[in-house]
């Protein structure tokens, strides 16, 4: 039998039963249907949380004192060294030696008591540049943060945290008041907008002061010239690891280091927050990949069921062709192939319901649902499958069937 | 049980030749043999009627013949092909090139037209569609129906349905037409219609076994055979023209 007749016969037993082929297919179109929706979902809500990460600052390289690991694989006073300097930080800043990076802010911290009239409050405050607002991503609620001059004259302006805030004034909207550290007095220039928590950690309770006024009254390290982290925002996500390279060049040369091996500080990707999410959207779509296989399963299902009854209904046409000289495998590739149409004509419609749904159901749930070719594909194949597999058994009983029983059969 | 050999056709090789042909169905426990021992042979251009009593054994026989189903034991020589032993797919392919059949029922597929259903035996025998086409045209052409090839079974009378079938019989030139009450369903103008397109095949050189009950029907065939309780009764008769 020639593969266009099997192909054509199996599309007129399809055609001449528009009813039940329909009912067969819905199943499957529901199926697939669901599958383009929740993976559709599923990439939105990644696009989503990538989004969000993305103006947190995943465009952010860490640049810590000390190595991660040396060769025996212990840490080297990681994040506690002083090898890391404000000249550091002001070389990284130069757009010749590191051409990918944005903005370079370097920080040092210390743990302070902050006092308000009768009310105190422990945080950490932060020395640091102008450009730290925008390599941290954070913006003012209230007043401004400090400035070059400020800098230059080692000011005694603080900006606060919202929490921070609250905690010492019982209030956010504090610009222009005056608080001490150590019976000296600094004015509040700026209050930040709140940013949530990273982990365990607050982000709305600090304090930021310009790195002069740090390193001249509030630093007590003994090291003037060290620094923390130096933090480094790259152009964009993309340029991310290119800001990398050209850092680490930057800084083994500075440090007279011949090789990475030797490195005396560490470069990080700000990754937990993506981790975080990532871990989120894998149990997200491990949740809708099961609830749409099982939709495909049930769909499966319906195809084997109908394609049985088919078969039943067509045992006397199955005789006859077995008669007229149809050979077992002629009758299989026959059902298996109407079961294989039927699975793509479900999946394609499925698809374009789906697809559909995907453009019309957005704005109404608010949120995002991403429509990838790939998935498109994958799910027509998917349909096709399961349209061969649950048509299997259906396939090979009108195969078996005996030519006489199944003409005799009224 | 007696073998009667057609003197006419003495010097040619037989079409089928059975010898101690048996069937025995079985249904739960009991057993029950429904052809004993049947010696046959039919040669080319006979027309052979086969009539019998109901449940003597006639539609088993004629299911033997056409490669339905297979001898319990005996042997069957289809053409000079043993087939007593044939697998699935051989025997498939045995009906497929030698055997036509006509349907008391018709058994027209409603979804195919006149030409579709005449042009089936040759898909199956992987003919390419043009010469399939002409083929069957040509067969339909020559039971009278050319100017119905695109009706569909629905649209045309049982007559003219037996018709097709028998356009389907002669479309694959096999070596044997096998008839099994093919006028039962017909009222006495279509039965002489459909009796007359054998006559005609026979006058062409067909070879044509025919299952009937119909004294009137088997009065036109060469050679009868009288079929009881699964066995031959007597010498096939010849009948004279
Ligand atoms: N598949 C089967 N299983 C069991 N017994 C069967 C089977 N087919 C036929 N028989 C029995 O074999 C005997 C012969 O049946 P067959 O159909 O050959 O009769 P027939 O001569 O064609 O009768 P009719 O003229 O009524 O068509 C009957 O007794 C019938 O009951
Ligand atoms: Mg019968």
């Amino acid at each position: 039998m020639r593969p266009g007749d099997l192909l054509g016969s199996s599309w007129r037993a399809i055609r001449s039963h528009k009813m039940r082929s329909a009912l067969t297919m819905l199943g499957i179109v529901v199926g697939i249907a669901s599958v383009v929706l929740t993976v559709g979902l599923g990439l939105g809500t990644q696009k989503d949380v990538s989004e969000e990460i993305a103006a947190l600052g995943s465009d952010l390289l860490i640049v810590s004192p000390g190595s991660s690991t040396d060769e025996s694989g212990m840490r080297g006073g990681f994040g506690s060294g002083t090898t890391l300097t404000r000249a550091d930080a002001e070389a990284l800043a130069s757009t010749v030696a590191v051409p990918d990076a944005m903005a370079v802010a370097a920080e040092k911290t210390a743990s302070v008591s902050l006092e308000y009239g009768e009310s105190n409050w422990t945080t950490t405050v932060t020395g640091t540049s102008t450009s730290w607002t925008e390599v941290r991503s954070r913006e003012l609620l209230y007043g401004s943060f400090f400035d070059e001059d400020d800098l230059d004259s080692s000011a005694s302006v603080i900006v606060l945290g919202t929490e921070t805030a609250e905690e010492l004034f019982g209030s956010t909207y504090v610009v222009g008041q005056e608080l001490t550290i150590d019976d000296e007095s600094y004015e509040v220039v700026g209050v930040l907008a709140e940013a949530g928590s990273s982990g365990d950690t607050s982000l709305d309770d600090l304090a930021v002061v310009p790195m002069t006024t740090m390193v001249d009254s509030l630093d007590d390290s003994g090291s003037s010239e060290s620094v923390a982290t130096i933090y480094i925002k790259a152009a964009s996500s993309d340029l991310l690891s290119a800001a990398s390279q050209e850092a680490e060049a930057l800084l083994l040369n500075l440090h007279g280091l011949a090789s990475a091996d030797d490195a005396d500080f560490t470069i990080d990707v700000q990754d937990s927050l993506l981790d975080a999410a990532t871990s989120v959207y894998q149990k997200l779509t491990v949740l809708l990949t099961g609830i749409a296989a099982l939709a495909l399963l049930v769909g499966g299902i319906g195809v084997m069921n109908i394609m049985l009854v088919s078969v039943t209904e067509r045992t006397r046409e199955i005789g006859l062709r077995k008669a007229l000289g149809a050979a077992p495998a002629n009758i299989r590739n026959q059902f298996l192939i109407e079961a294989m149409i039927l699975g793509l004509s479900g999946g394609a419609i499925g698809v374009a319901i789906g697809v559909g749904l995907a453009v019309a159901l957005p704005p109404v749930l608010d949120s995002t649902i991403v429509i990838s070719g790939l998935a498109l594909v994958v799910s027509v194949v998917v349909a096709v499958g399961i349209g061969a597999v649950f048509g299997v058994y259906p396939a090979a009983r009108a195969a078996r069937l005996a030519p006489i029983d199944a003409l005799r059969d009224q | 049980m007696t073998a009667t050999i057609s003197p006419l056709h003495d010097l040619t090789a037989p079409v089928i030749e059975l010898s101690g042909a048996r069937k025995t169905y079985h249904t739960g426990d009991i057993e029950f043999e429904a052809l004993r021992g049947i010696d046959c042979r039919i040669f080319p251009g006979e027309y052979v009627a086969i009539v019998g009593p109901s449940g003597s054994g006639k539609s088993t026989l004629m299911n033997i013949l056409g490669c339905l189903d297979v001898l319990t034991s005996g042997s069957y020589i289809l053409a000079g092909e043993d087939v007593s032993h044939m697998d699935e797919d051989a025997l498939a392919s045995a009906r497929n090139r030698r055997i036509g059949f006509v349907f008391q029922q018709f058994h027209l597929l409603s979804s195919l037209t006149a030409l579709g259903n005449v042009e089936l035996p040759l898909v199956y025998a992987g003919v390419a569609p043009a010469e399939r086409r002409e083929r069957a045209m040509r067969a339909l052409t020559r039971v009278g129906l050319g100017d119905k090839s695109r009706n569909h079974p629905g649209q045309l009378s049982g007559g003219q349905q037996q018709r097709v079938a028998i356009a389907r019989a002669l479309v694959t030139e096999p070596a044997i037409v096998l008839a099994d009450e093919p006028t039962g369903n017909l009222d006495s103008h279509s039965t002489r219609d459909v009796l007359g397109m054998l006559d005609e095949l026979h006058a062409e050189g067909s070879t044509i076994v025919l299952i009937t009950h119909e004294a009137d029907v088997a009065a036109r065939a060469s050679t009868v055979y009288n079929v009881t309780d699964g066995q031959f009764v007597g010498a096939g008769t010849e009948i004279a023209k």
